[in-house]
């Protein structure tokens, strides 16, 4: 017997990753986890289109950016201003380390245009390939490069960061810090 | 020394924190409502009524 694992019963070991990214999306945990459920129920329906061996997670994924997208329009429709509603209902938790501040980077993150935030969450955060996020989003891979690239700069200019310098930051990280003497010339 | 090509360290520390938050958000504990969810979708494809807990 070849064991195949139905992927039904793997969609539990997605949960959380699936989670991660609807709070991304959505920027409101009830939101997001209203999100999860619907991805749930309409990967259950559609398991048989599922091909067994190819990603189970890039295909949650894409269903769940689609399930956000239909529900996103609706909404539209229907409320003036999503986005600050959204952005209001923001989760914090304090997390104290040396670097970027991380309370700040989520609420500069939140600011991103939506297709900014999906490319940055899929390549730069959840590791998928430039292809794959391709695949997922329905566009060229050049599209997404450049969402992501310029989605990492608005990034830094929302910190109040030089994209190119390379400061240290909080001062207390040298680790995988390149020196490159990239002095600024102002 | 390596040649960056152009990747600085305020970027790289922006990818650092993108996988940052992700793992944070991922890590968290999934609500229950989900594992209910997922037993009540087998139940029903086996054909089963609703089943109570085991």
């Amino acid at each position: 017997m070849s064991e195949v694992k139905d992927p039904r019963d793997e969609l539990v070991e997605h949960l959380g990753a699936l989670r991660a990214f609807a709070m991304s999306l959505t920027r409101n945990s009830a939101a997001a986890d209203d999100l999860v459920q619907d991805t749930i129920e309409k990967a259950w329906k559609n398991m048989d289109k599922f091909q067994p061996g190819t990603n189970l997670r890039a295909w949650l994924f894409t269903i769940q950016r689609n399930a956000f997208y239909s529900i996103r329009r609706k909404a539209k429709r229907e409320v003036a201003d999503v986005d600050g509603i959204m952005a209001a209902g923001l989760s914090e938790k304090p997390h104290h380390d040396g670097r970027l501040a991380m309370n700040d980077f989520r609420k500069a993150f939140e600011k991103l245009p939506d297709e900014q935030r999906e490319a940055l969450m899929l390549v730069g955060a959840s590791g998928f390939a430039y292809e794959e996020a391709a695949d997922m989003c329905g566009v060229a891979v050049g599209t997404i490069k450049s969402r992501a690239n310029r989605g990492r700069r608005k990034l830094a200019e929302l910190m109040g960061l030089d994209p190119d310098e390379d400061p240290v930051i909080r001062d207390t990280t040298n680790d995988s810090v390149i020196s490159t003497s990239h002095s600024r010339q102002s | 020394m390596t040649s960056e090509k152009k990747t600085s360290s305020v970027m790289r520390q922006i990818d650092e924190n993108l996988r940052r938050v992700y793992q944070q958000d991922s890590s968290e504990e999934v609500p229950d409502r989900f594992k209910k969810l997922l037993d009540q979708l087998k139940s029903k494809d086996n054909g089963d009524e609703p089943q109570g807990p085991k």
